[in-house]
C-alpha cells in the first residue's frame, strides 16, 4: 500500500443481544470480533466467508449503519461515528446483493438515483438533473430509462440503477456486499466489467464482499478471509490464491468448483460441524473443523504472523 | 444402461408466453444430466413439466414424454402422484421454503412412506433415520423430532435430500440444489449426491446455472435458451468444444482462476433473454448473437459436432468469430 489509508479499521467489534427463549436471559453475540485493518486508496479489498462470519456486519458498521461496540473505523482519516450523514454520503455509498429489494419500487429511476443528491438538500434541481443524466449514461443505461420504474427492468440494469445511484455523489469509496450473487453469469460478467471500468474511470476504492471466489480473485487487489467474526488471512490476491496459509482459506479455495471436467467434487476436509457464532470455540475457533489442528488450536488464541504478501492468524505459521 | 426418461419436443406455454419451445432429453439408469441455462430459460418449467406440477394455467404438450416406457401424458393426477415421491423425487433450491414448519423432520419424511409403500409408521421412522444417517447427519434419532428452523442451511438440505429417497426412487429431480449454500457446504451435497447416485444407481436430472457444478457432476449437459435445448453433449466434449454461440458466450462469461487474467475484461453477452410468443420463428438467440446474419431468422436445423453432441445453429462445428458473416 502506498499513501495514507483510505480506511482504516482499528480493533472494532460489534455484538447483538440476543434472547433463544421467551424466558431465558439475553446473551451478547459478537459478530464481528477484534478486527483491524486498512485499505489504501484505489485498492479493491475482497472480504470473504460462509455465512454467519461477519463479513456484512462489518460492511454495515464501515458504512456507519451500525455503530460498533469497541473499536473505531476511520474514513478518509476521520471517524465515522464523529461525521455527519450528509458528509459520509459523499464520501462512502453502498450497493447491496439483491436490486429487487434494494430500490423504491414506486419511485422512478430517475428520482431513485438523484436521491442522495436531493437529500444533500442544497444542489439545484438543474445541476441533480444534469447528474443523473450523466451517471444513467455512466453505467451504460439509456436516460430514456429513467422514466421507468424498477419494475420494469431486468436484474442487471437494476444492479446498473444501484450503481448510479452509490456514484451520483462522486463518493471515493463503495462497498459492494454481494453485488452479483442475485444475477445470472452472463450479467454477473457485465456488472464486474463495469465497476473494474468505473473505478478506473473515477478513482474509487472498493469494499468488496461476495462468497464467490472466482470473483473475488478476478477483481479484488487484496483478500481478507473471515471466520466467526475475526480476519484469519488477509494478503495480496495473487499471493493468497496462489500459497493460502490458513487451513481454513485452504479448505474455501478447496470449495470452489471451477469449469473444468473431470476433476470431480474436492473434499474440503471440513467435517460436518457448522460454526455457530453464538457458541464460539476456545483457542483457535476454526480447530473444530480445521484437519491439522494440534493440541494447541484448542487452547491459545493464534497470533498473527507475516506471510508472503499479507498475514495470517494460525499455530502452524 | 438403459434409457429411463424421454422428453421429445416439450412445449410449455403459459397464455400468451412460451416458456419451453419443443426441449428434447433423455436419461438413462444411473445418468447425470445437468440442465444448465440463464434465469427463464425454461429449466425449472421443463423439470415440473416432467412431474406434472405445472401451475394451473399452464398447458403442456410433447411428442413423446416416457418414463421407464410408461407414456405421462395421458396419465391422470392420481397416476402422476402415485409416481411421484414414490419413483421420482425432486428437491428445491430451498428447503425452508419446501419443508414444513408445523411438522418434525421425522414425521415428514414417515409420510412420504406411509403414503406410497404404507406399514406401520415405526416402520417409516426406522427408514428415516436410517437416511438420515446415509446423507450423514449425526444423532440421527435426535433430528426426527426437531422442526426444520432447528437446523441449518446444509442440514435441511440433507433432509430433503433424504426424504427424497424414502421409497428409493429412480429419478431425482434436483433444482438449483447447492444455490442458496456456501460454497464449503456445497461441495459436500454434491459429494453425497454423487455417491449416493453410485450407491443407489439413481439417474439424476440436475438444473443449475452454475457451470462450475455441471462440469464436476455432469455425464451429459443440456444448455437452454429461450425455451430450447441449444446444445447437448457429453460433459467433457461440452467443455472442450463448445459449438453453439450462446454456449460460447456463457464460458466466456466466468472468471476461471488462473486462465482469466485479473482485471482483463471478462467475455458478456449483450443484451437480455427475450420472452417470445407462440408462432416466434428463427433462432432465439439471433438478437444477442455476434454471429447473426438474416438466415438466423429463418428455419434452423440441428446440426451434429460429434456423436452425442448436438446443437442448434447454422453455423458449421468449429466455427470461429467474425466467420459467421459467410453464408
Amino acid at each position: 500500500m502506498s499513501a495514507a489509508p483510505i480506511i482504516d479499521v482499528r480493533g472494532v467489534r460489534r455484538s447483538f443481544r440476543v434472547r433463544q427463549g421467551l424466558f431465558a436471559a439475553p446473551r451478547h453475540v459478537a459478530a464481528i470480533d477484534g478486527v483491524s485493518f486498512s485499505v489504501g486508496a484505489g485498492e479493491v479489498l475482497g472480504i470473504v466467508g460462509e455465512s454467519g462470519c461477519g463479513k456484512s456486519t462489518l460492511a454495515r458498521v464501515i458504512l456507519g449503519l451500525l455503530p460498533p461496540s469497541a473499536g473505531e473505523v476511520l474514513v478518509d482519516g476521520q471517524r465515522v461515528a464523529d461525521m455527519d450523514r450528509r458528509a459520509r454520503a459523499r464520501l462512502i455509498q453502498p450497493v447491496f446483493q439483491d436490486p429487487f429489494s434494494s430500490l423504491n419500487p414506486r419511485r422512478r429511476v430517475r428520482d431513485v438515483v438523484s436521491m442522495p443528491l436531493d437529500a444533500q438538500g442544497d444542489v439545484p434541481a438543474a445541476e441533480a438533473r444534469r447528474r443523473v443524466d450523466e451517471m444513467l449514461a455512466r453505467v451504460g443505461l439509456d436516460p430514456s430509462m429513467g422514466e421507468r420504474y424498477p419494475a420494469e427492468l431486468s436484474g442487471g440494469q437494476r444492479q446498473r440503477v444501484a450503481i448510479a445511484r452509490a456514484l451520483v455523489l462522486r463518493p471515493r469509496i463503495v462497498v459492494c456486499d454481494e453485488p452479483t450473487s442475485a444475477l445470472d453469469v452472463s450479467v454477473q460478467a457485465q456488472i464486474l466489467n463495469l465497476l473494474a471500468e468505473l473505478r478506473d474511470a473515477l478513482g474509487l476504492t472498493y469494499l468488496f464482499i461476495s462468497h464467490n471466489l472466482a470473483v473475488v480473485e478476478h477483481v479484488a487487489t487484496e483478500v481478507a478471509v473471515m471466520y466467526l467474526g475475526r480476519i484469519v488471512e488477509r494478503r495480496e490476491t495473487s499471493a493468497l490464491f496462489g500459497a493460502p496459509a490458513h487451513p481454513y482459506t485452504k479448505a474455501l479455495l478447496a470449495s470452489v468448483l471451477t469449469p473444468e471436467p473431470g476433476l470431480g467434487i474436492p473434499d474440503t476436509g471440513l467435517g460436518d460441524a457448522m460454526p455457530d457464532p453464538s457458541n464460539v470455540p476456545p483457542g483457535c475457533s476454526f480447530h473444530p473443523r480445521c484437519p491439522v489442528a494440534t493440541a494447541r488450536c484448542r487452547v491459545d488464541i493464534p497470533a498473527t504472523a507475516r506471510v508472503a504478501g499479507g498475514q495470517s492468524d494460525c499455530h502452524l505459521l | 444402461m438403459s434409457r429411463l426418461l424421454e422428453v421429445e419436443a416439450l412445449e410449455v406455454s403459459f397464455g400468451a408466453a412460451s416458456a419451453v419451445r419443443g426441449a428434447s432429453l433423455a436419461l438413462d439408469r444411473g445418468e447425470t444430466l445437468c440442465l444448465v441455462g440463464e434465469s427463464g430459460c425454461g429449466k425449472s418449467v421443463t423439470a415440473l413439466a416432467v412431474m406434472g406440477l405445472l401451475a394451473r394455467n399452464a398447458s403442456r404438450g410433447a411428442a413423446r414424454l416416457s418414463f421407464d416406457g410408461q407414456d405421462l401424458r395421458g396419465l391422470d393426477e392420481r397416476g402422476m402422484s402415485r409416481l411421484r415421491g414414490n419413483r421420482m423425487a425432486m428437491i428445491f433450491q430451498e428447503p425452508m421454503t419446501s419443508l414444513n414448519p408445523a411438522y418434525t423432520v421425522g414425521s415428514q419424511m414417515a409420510e412420504v412412506m406411509l403414503r406410497h409403500r404404507g406399514g406401520t409408521r415405526a416402520a417409516a421412522m426406522a427408514r428415516a433415520e436410517d437416511l438420515l444417517g446415509r446423507v450423514r447427519i449425526t444423532s440421527p434419532a435426535m433430528r426426527l423430532g426437531q422442526y426444520p428452523h432447528q437446523l441449518s442451511g446444509g442440514l435441511r438440505q440433507r433432509v430433503m435430500i433424504a426424504m427424497a429417497l424414502m421409497c428409493d426412487p429412480e429419478l431425482l429431480i434436483a433444482d438449483e440444489p447447492t444455490t442458496a449454500l456456501d460454497v464449503t457446504v456445497q461441495a459436500q451435497i454434491l459429494r453425497l449426491l454423487l455417491d449416493l447416485q453410485k450407491d443407489l444407481g439413481l439417474a439424476m436430472l440436475l438444473i443449475t446455472h452454475d457451470l462450475g457444478v455441471v462440469a464436476r457432476v455432469a455425464h451429459r449437459v443440456a444448455v437452454m435458451y429461450a425455451g430450447e435445448v441449444v446444445e447437448t453433449a457429453a460433459a467433457a466434449d461440452l467443455f472442450a468444444r463448445p459449438t453453439h454461440p450462446y454456449t460460447r458466450g456463457l464460458l466466456a462469461c466466468v472468471p476461471v482462476p488462473g486462465k482469466v487474467a485479473r482485471g482483463a475484461a471478462l467475455g458478456s453477452i449483450a443484451g437480455v433473454v427475450p420472452r417470445l410468443g407462440p408462432g416466434f420463428s428463427g433462432c432465439g438467440f439471433r438478437d444477442r448473437c455476434g454471429e447473426a446474419t438474416a438466415a438466423c431468422g429463418g428455419t434452423i436445423a440441428r446440426a451434429s459436432a460429434g456423436e452425442g453432441h448436438d446443437y442448434l445453429c447454422r453455423l458449421p462445428p468449429g466455427w470461429r468469430a467474425g466467420a459467421g458473416a459467410a453464408p
